[in-house]
Parts: structure tokens; C-alpha cells; sequence
């Protein structure tokens, strides 16, 4: 993967894939085992984080992910940079190319800005979000919480509930899990459902009861407010009342079901509070895997993952 | 006298039903003579051996952009890209800045396409002022400096009202409204057609049926109140299906195709480039063969390109903020002729009369034939040219098409603007 552009999950092979995932179980143990964590794999390489939305875990964990790994790292917010001042995306992009970065990890509210930017520069660009298209570090942590609690990946059933439609983190899921051998169910309002959504291996379903049904996983999705005033569901208390994951709910799934959410979550709306913080609730280890997930993608991508 | 003979070239000029083997002769820049072997001393003679002579191509929907707008094109550039693309005659749209809503615009839009001078440019009018889709434009002093149609064209004029309006203060002028068919609720932020490829790459989708309502609204009113509407590039199997209907109870509709929304679909949708970018946008196989089949029975009456250029930096960014639109004048013959002709989906003279006899006839324009006293807008045309599209050699200020690098079969080798060869001279 040396080289390698990280833009959607649809280039992924099943053994990029396992590849990832072995790569991130090294780095999670030296997250792990306290005192100095820092590596050498990326020392003398520069990372440059470009977020053109907010984020407060995506940002951190690649800050942090390309540190422990020995780069140096600056992260550029949009609301303090030239983009202000009317600079494009090609522009700003050629900018930081041109102090001989190694890779920019880039968030944009356009879906395809993450392959402009891998078209238009030769930094490695690691997708940290594109509109509604790609997150493949989130499939990624998703794929790699759910390997480490179930301890296999074939053949579970994971259900993505919420807002599928403007769901980056659904689009990813849905290719990562179905090229590992997961059956994936959708489900949410069809307000919030993507029209015209065929693919092999995954079911939509309007109703939430029919995805969750025996469930090995469930993925809950944040569900912006502006939807709502977008029209696309009448209330909040109805959406909690008759989409949100709580307890009840829950009795439907197995009972060992694990609970995902990329976060931040609207307690109370898509999830409870007992949800979140459940036994069976993974949330807070997704954090700490997506660290990991992070380091084996930057140590692929940069160093080829040899151990140094 | 200033002449020229065009000789032995496949003659097909379909307002006259004709086509053979034949010269042309064109004497003060009008057709004096067709017939085979002319006898003429004519000054200069053109060997179209081999080559398909048509009356000049019209394309009743372009955006040369001028006034306010001349980063993305200009009346020279524009008129260079019309002429290399074999046009004689384009219409362009009001959707400038400021927009073309008065006379005093329209005024002197004509009097610019006079001084620049190379092909035929004909002026639209806005229907709205400002084209806002509230108060109706000075449209009948904007017909009296010149104004060939009206249109609205980049979005939906949603009042049906104000519409309605529209058809009725124009009814007794012959003129129709142009309509771009997009029901703006139904597309608003969406950037592609909505179906299996929006959903799988998230981006914002504009769907069929916002245009499906919009053509029939327009075609209801029409039909209504007696007024011609004309549905610019449709692009749904629905639409086509809305207006053939129309057609068939008689109302005052005729309709146009873009070269792009009969040959490409929206697989092709590439969200790191948004050459791809159109409204309407491009659709499915099944959209594509339905514009298709309704050119051929003769639902859609004509193609056009809809030429939008934009700066190369305009376009040449992230996919939700690119501009719609592409230039279209250069590549229209290559394009047709490559997926519509030399694949046997359209005959010749079915084809040329789409660019040229039909849309004289719905703009009432003395041009797109070959007739005896005509204007001499003649395009010559070599269908077995095989060449590639290089925005390197565009004359549009535009860059960014989808049909770059594609290889083409079928090109204008010279355009004739009343009796003056003028492709080899740009």
C-alpha cells in the first residue's frame, strides 16, 4: 500500500483490508503498554491535516495517530486560513505540496474532494471525510471493533440505522463489511433512506425492527438536527420514539449484540443514554481503535509498514 | 460578384427533400445553384468530393455568455467555436450579467453580434425580469430590438402563474418560451441525476420526476391557454413521453436534445471531476434511448448543444461548488455523427434536419436549407474524419467537457457564413 492514496473503501481489497486490520492490532498494543509510545516508523515524514469541516476525534486521532509514529504533523483549520481569504481547494492544495509534505489527511463537505485532491497532487491523501461519499478510517475502526469483540468478521449481521442518505460513514461500511463477508442491513425513515440504493449484500428496509432482527451489530448513526428542519422527519421525539436505539429495542437483536455509533451522539434521539453506556456498547473503544486504525493506515501508506 | 462553388460533395438539405450527389453554387453570399456538374468560373472552388454539404447548423441554445460574463466565453470566442463546429447560426441565452430582460440589452447584444460578425448570433430574451420569476419582461420591446425567443433557461420559473402570464401576453406574437424543465423544490443542492450512482457515491441527486412535472405543467398551460412552450434539453424518458402525448392532442410544443443527454449516462458521473456537471443532469441508458427513440418519431424536434463554458478555474474544482455546464459547439457533430450515425441509430437527413431545417422552422428564421435566394450558410461535413477532442484546440474559453479524449468519427471541415468560407480563416 506504499503510496497509496486512501479515498473510499471501494479500491479496498479484502486483503488491503486484513492487511489494515493485523497492522492496527500491533499498533493498539503499543497504545497500550503506557510510557513512550512513540514509534519511529513515520520519523522524518510530515503529515499535514486539512479539515475544511469541524471534527474534534477524526482531527485528534490522526494528529495523535501521526505522532506516535514519530512524524511531524500540523493540522490546518479552514476557518483560520487562506481558504477564507477565497483560495480553492486546488490552490491550497499545491500550497502544501509545494513544502514537501508526505500526506494530507483531508475533510471537505464535497463528496469526491478526497479524489480531486489525489488527481490534482502527489501527497499520499488519506480521506477523512468527503459530504455524504467516503470515510474509510471510520469502516476501518468499525471493521476492527467489531473483529476484536466478536472475534470474526464473516458472516455476522450488522445492522446501520439512522440517516443512511447523508451517512459517509454508511457508504464506507457498506463496502468495507460486504467485502469481508458481512450481511448489512439499513434501515431508518425513507426520508433518510437513499433512493435507488442496489447493492449486492445489503438490505434496506424501512422499518427498524425488520434490520435489527437477531442482530450481531448495530451501527447508529448521528442524526444532524438540521435534518428535522429540513423536513425530513416531523420531530425529534418522534425519531427517538419510533427510530431510536434504546433498551426495548435492543431486546430484538441478540444478546450479545455490540453497539456502534461514530459519534458525536444526540442522546436521546438515535441512542439512549443506557445504550451508550452499556456493556455491550463499543463507542468509547472505537475511539481508541480508530487511533490505531489511523497508524496502520499512515504506516502502510508512508513507510509500507515495515517495522522499524 | 463574389462567388464560390462547392463541388461534389453529398448534398442533403432536408427542408427541400434533397439528397445527391450535386454542386453548390453561391453567388453575393446566397445559394444560386444546386445541380451536379455547375458550370461557373467561380472564384473560389471547394472540393467537397466525398464530404456531406448541409445547410448551416443552428444550435437554438448557447450561452456565449456576453454581456458581463466574458472570463467564460465572448460573442469571438463563442462565434470561433460555433464556426470550428460547423454552426452558421446560434441562439444565445439571456442568463448573463445583468441578464438580457430589456430592449436597450437586446439592442445592443444585436448590434455586438454584428460588429464581431463571423456565424449568425440570435438573441434571447429573458421571459421574467432579471429572470426571478415574478414581474414579466418588456418582452414585446425586447421582439421589436430584435429578440428571436424568451426563456428563462438555468432554472424553473415555479409561479405558474407569472407563467401562464407569459404564454398569454406573448400568444398573439408567435413567439415561444423556452423552458428549462427542473421543478426547483425537487432539485435544490442536487448535483447529478438521482438513481443507483447518486446513492452509491452520495452525492445530491435531482431526479426525473422533478423534470417529468415541470414538462407537464408547462404543456398543460399550453395546452390551456393556446401559448407555445419549447422544453428545453429534456433528458427523461418521461418527459419525452409527456410531450409526445402533448403532440398528439395538438398543442403548441416542440422540444430539444443535447448531444451528451443521448449518448451518456450518469455511470459516468466522477466525483474528483466535475466535467460531468449539467442541469439537467445526465441520466440513465433507459433516459438516453427515450430521447433517442422521441428524435426519430419526431417528439423532440431538435438537438442543440446547450454550449456552456466556464473559466477552466471555475470548473476545475470540488464537484458540489464546480459550475453546471460545458462547452458543447466543437464536439456536437463529432459526437453524433460517432454514436448516432456510424452506429445506425439515425439517418442522415434525419440528423441534419434536427440541426438545421427544424429548429429555422421554431425560431421562423430564413436559414437551414439550401434553397435558391437562401442565405448561403452552408457546413461541410467529412463523417469519416477520425480525430480526438483535445480542449487544447477548443475556441471556447472553456476546457472542461466530458467528450475530451474521446476519439470522434465525423467532423465540420468548413462553415460558409453567408457565402464567406470562414472555418479556415479562425
Amino acid at each position: 500500500m506504499l503510496g497509496k492514496s486512501i479515498t473510499a473503501m471501494e479500491s479496498f481489497s479484502a486483503e488491503e483490508i486484513r492487511l489494515v486490520l493485523d497492522t492496527a492490532y500491533k499498533m493498539k498494543q503499543t497504545i497500550r503498554r503506557g510510557g513512550d509510545k512513540k514509534l519511529s516508523n513515520l520519523r522524518g515524514k510530515s503529515i499535514v491535516n486539512l479539515f475544511y469541516e469541524p471534527s474534534t476525534r477524526t482531527r485528534t486521532s490522526f494528529e495523535l495517530a501521526g505522532k506516535y509514529l514519530g512524524a511531524d504533523v500540523v493540522s490546518i483549520n479552514s476557518g483560520t486560513s487562506s481558504i477564507v481569504k477565497g483560495e480553492s481547494l486546488r490552490d491550497t492544495l499545491r500550497t502544501i505540496e509545494a513544502m514537501g509534505v508526505d500526506a494530507i489527511v483531508m475533510r471537505h463537505k464535497s463528496e469526491g474532494a478526497a479524489d480531486f485532491a489525489a488527481r490534482v497532487v502527489k501527497p499520499v491523501i488519506i480521506n477523512a471525510g468527503d459530504g455524504a461519499h467516503a470515510h474509510p478510517s471510520q469502516a476501518l475502526l468499525d471493521l476492527f471493533t467489531i473483529e476484536q469483540r466478536k472475534g470474526r468478521l464473516a458472516g455476522l449481521k450488522v445492522a446501520i440505522v439512522g440517516d443512511i442518505l447523508h451517512s459517509r460513514v454508511a457508504r464506507s461500511d457498506v463496502y468495507a463489511m460486504t467485502k469481508v463477508g458481512i450481511e448489512v442491513h439499513l434501515a431508518g425513515p425513507k426520508t433518510l433512506l437513499p433512493r435507488f440504493f442496489d447493492f449486492d449484500g445489503v438490505t434496506v428496509h424501512e422499518s427498524l425492527e425488520a434490520a435489527i432482527n437477531n442482530a450481531d451489530v448495530i451501527n447508529v448513526l448521528r442524526i444532524q438536527l438540521e435534518r428535522q428542519q429540513a423536513g425530513l422527519f416531523p420531530s425529534t421525539r418522534e425519531y427517538a420514539r419510533v427510530f431510536g436505539i434504546n433498551d426495548d429495542r435492543l431486546s430484538l437483536a441478540k444478546d450479545d449484540v455490540l453497539i456502534l455509533h461514530p459519534g458525536p451522539q444526540n442522546k436521546g434521539l438515535e441512542i439512549s443514554s443506557e445504550v451508550t453506556y452499556c456493556e455491550q456498547s463499543a463507542i468509547q473503544e472505537q475511539v481508541q481503535n480508530g487511533v490505531a486504525v489511523r497508524m496502520a493506515l499512515l504506516d502502510l501508506t508512508l513507510n509500507g509498514g515495515d517495522t522499524k | 460578384m463574389n462567388n464560390l462553388l462547392i463541388r461534389g460533395g453529398r448534398v442533403i438539405d432536408p427542408a427541400n427533400d434533397f439528397d445527391g450527389v450535386a454542386d453548390v453554387l453561391i453567388v453575393d453570399g446566397k445559394i444560386a445553384k444546386v445541380a451536379p456538374d455547375i458550370k461557373s468560373s467561380a472564384q473560389i472552388e471547394f472540393d467537397a468530393t466525398g464530404k456531406l454539404v448541409v445547410p448551416g447548423l443552428i444550435d437554438m441554445h448557447v450561452h456565449l455568455r456576453e454581456p458581463g460574463q466574458e472570463a467564460k466565453e465572448d460573442f469571438i470566442s463563442g462565434s470561433k467555436a460555433a464556426a470550428a463546429g460547423g454552426y452558421t447560426t446560434v441562439a444565445t441565452m439571456p442568463n448573463t450579467s445583468p441578464v438580457v430582460d430589456n430592449a436597450a440589452l437586446v439592442r445592443s447584444m444585436v448590434k455586438r453580434a454584428e460588429e464581431v460578425g463571423l456565424v449568425n448570433i440570435k438573441i434571447i430574451g429573458a421571459v421574467t425580469k432579471g429572470q426571478q420569476g415574478q414581474e414579466l419582461a418588456e418582452m414585446r420591446d425586447m421582439i421589436a430590438a430584435g429578440a428571436v425567443a424568451f426563456s428563462d433557461d438555468g432554472h424553473f420559473d415555479d409561479n405558474a402563474k407569472t407563467f401562464m402570464n407569459a404564454l398569454d401576453y406573448l400568444h398573439d406574437t408567435g413567439k415561444l418560451i423556452i423552458c428549462h424543465e427542473e421543478e426547483t423544490s425537487l432539485v435544490k443542492g442536487g448535483v447529478m441525476n438521482e438513481g443507483k450512482r447518486s446513492a452509491l457515491l452520495g452525492l445530491k441527486g435531482r431526479p426525473t420526476v422533478a423534470e417529468d412535472i415541470a414538462v407537464a405543467r408547462d404543456v398543460l398551460l399550453a395546452e390551456y391557454t393556446g401559448g407555445r412552450v419549447h422544453i428545453a434539453h429534456i433528458s427523461s424518458a418521461r418527459a419525452v413521453e409527456i410531450v409526445r402525448d402533448a403532440k398528439k392532442r395538438g398543442v403548441k410544443v416542440t422540444s430539444e436534445v443535447t448531444p451528451q443527454h443521448l449518448t451518456m449516462t450518469d455511470d459516468l458521473v466522477n466525483p474528483a471531476d466535475a466535467s460531468t456537471k449539467i442541469n439537467p443532469p445526465l441520466r440513465t441508458q433507459a433516459d438516453c434511448d427515450a430521447c433517442l427513440a422521441g428524435l426519430i418519431d419526431g417528439t423532440i424536434d431538435a438537438i442543440v448543444t446547450d454550449h456552456s463554458p466556464h473559466a477552466p478555474e471555475e470548473k476545475d474544482r470540488e464537484y458540489i461548488y464546480a459550475p453546471s455546464g460545458f462547452p458543447g459547439l466543437e464536439t456536437s457533430v463529432g459526437v453524433l455523427f460517432t454514436e448516432l450515425y456510424h452506429t445506425g441509430k439515425i439517418d442522415l437527413r434525419t440528423l441534419i434536419s434536427k440541426m438545421t431545417a427544424e429548429p429555422a422552422k421554431i425560431f421562423g428564421l430564413n436559414a437551414g436549407t439550401l434553397s435558391i435566394d437562401a442565405p448561403a450558410d452552408v457546413t461541410i461535413i467529412d463523417p469519416e474524419l477520425v480525430w480526438t477532442v483535445d480542449a487544447k484546440n477548443f475556441y471556447t474559453k472553456g476546457s472542461h467537457s466530458p467528450f475530451v479524449g474521446r476519439e470522434l468519427k465525423g467532423r465540420a471541415v468548413a462553415t460558409i457564413v453567408r457565402g464567406n468560407l470562414i472555418k479556415e480563416e479562425l
